[in-house]
């Protein structure tokens, strides 16, 4: 049973980096499919823009909101003992990219750096990594960097343009007495063939064949590109985000509609439209940003957090209740408050601006 | 569950098919309406109206409305 309290544990700041450039798909210029129109997609899926710029990388976007988010908690970049970065666009196969970050940010070298490769449920696993860190105070403050840039996985021309770029950091401290956060987690890797690109890794090493489509339901991909069977995907999501909710509450005895706001993984808004009407959740206390930023995978709930509650959560105190599902399949439900959360402004960046 | 309820479900997931149009023999993919987007409006309906959880394949291997209808009966 995979429930965690971590106490003394604060969320202090949160930020996030997207590409300047815009995509839309409206006026996209390729047909998103042969079997339904741009503007049906954008319907069923509610992804009208995406910041998508593949000159930038994960920790591109990650970098550059770390050293806005430090400058607005006025937090020493010597003080971070921690770096977690979850994404699965990494800078490299080897060597971490978290360790690369220690350097960039200006960290101390007395500095504990890992990745964690998970996706769409990847910021609620990563809040757990680093709160466990931080509970004992050991350490009092960390990093915990989430997001995605997945341009070389997919093909433009050939996929739905479902993906945006976002690389989102959430900064968390030691706080004796602090509640903390509430966690539940789950895993069924029967269903890792859901959403895979299954080359260029162990398994399917990169060799010449990996450039060659195939063709499943109608798109084309080849080995280095993720696809998604859309159809389990979807049912996964409606059956599982809300009973991880519901179990949590469950769990700790709290009642889940007593939460100010639902962060939800958005991958796609008629999920997610289920996922409410399943838990009875009133509309205002479940914002989105998928319409404007596409999936985000492991930044949607941050980004999310950044783009829609940053006034509210700096002059009110705030009961979060997030949820991640998806790749691998996994999931994970945290709940948390905030008190003076401190939100970046959205730190948006040029094709230039990289971190190595 | 009825068949006749369930046909009728069935089709208010299409928006610019005729519901006169799909009936329980309808072999449903060959609807010019049909794509993968309709198909999650189906399984959101089970889950919805007969809280039953429809996976891909249960939609890949089903020819007519009727072949959905006895799969979500079965799992009801």
């Amino acid at each position: 049973m995979a429930f965690f309290h971590f106490r003394n544990v604060k969320v202090a700041g949160m930020a996030a980096g997207v590409p300047k450039k815009i995509v839309n798909n409206l006026t996209y210029e390729h047909q998103i499919s042969k079997d339904y129109d741009n503007a049906a997609f954008v319907k069923v899926t509610g992804v009208e823009k995406r910041h998508y710029d593949p000159e930038l990388t994960t920790s591109d976007l990650c970098f550059a909101a770390a050293k806005q988010l430090l400058t607005d908690l006025n937090w020493d970049a010597k003080e971070i003992d921690a770096i977690i970065i979850v994404s699965q666009t990494l800078d490299f196969i080897l060597p971490a990219t978290a360790c690369i970050m220690q350097d960039k940010l200006g960290c101390g070298k007395e500095c504990y750096a890992e990745d964690i490769q998970l996706g769409c449920s990847g910021w609620t696993y990563g809040m757990s990594n680093v709160a466990s860190l931080l509970q004992n105070g050991d350490i009092k403050k960390a990093l915990l960097m989430a997001g995605d840039a997945r341009g070389h996985m997919i093909d433009e021309s050939k996929s739905d343009p479902l993906f945006g770029f976002a690389g989102t950091v959430t900064a968390l401290e030691y706080e004796e007495g602090n509640d903390g956060i509430k966690c539940h987690y789950g895993t069924d890797g029967s269903g890792y063939e859901a959403i895979i690109t299954p080359g260029g890794g162990s398994r399917m090493p990169f060799n010449e064949q990996s450039f060659i489509d195939e063709e499943i339901d109608g798109k084309l991909y080849n080995a280095l590109t993720t696809r998604m069977n859309g159809m389990d995907v979807f049912s996964f999501g409606i059956t599982t985000a809300p009973k991880s909710i519901k179990k949590l509450g469950e769990h700790y005895g709290f009642n889940y509609l007593d939460a100010d706001y639902f962060i939800f993984h958005q991958a796609n808004m008629k999920m997610n439209q289920m996922i409410e009407k399943k838990l009875k959740l009133p509309k205002e206390k479940v914002p989105e940003c998928m319409s404007q930023y596409g999936n985000t995978s492991s930044a949607s709930i941050p980004l999310t957090i950044v783009t829609q509650l940053q006034n509210e959560a700096k002059d009110k105190d705030l009961k979060f209740i997030c949820c991640g599902f998806g790749v691998g399949l996994s999931w994970g439900t945290i709940a948390f408050g905030t008190h003076n959360l401190v939100v970046s402004n959205l730190v948006e960046i040029d094709s230039d601006e990289h971190m190595l | 569950m009825e068949l006749t309820d369930f046909v009728e479900k069935f089709a208010e997931q299409f928006d610019d098919t005729d519901p006169s149009e799909i009936t329980a023999e309808t072999e449903f993919k060959t609807l010019d309406e049909w794509s993968s987007l309709i198909a999650l409006s189906i399984i959101a309906m089970a889950d919805e109206e007969y809280e039953v959880t429809l996976k891909g394949d249960d939609i890949r291997n089903s020819a007519t409305v009727k072949d959905v209808y006895e799969i979500v009966k079965s799992k009801a």
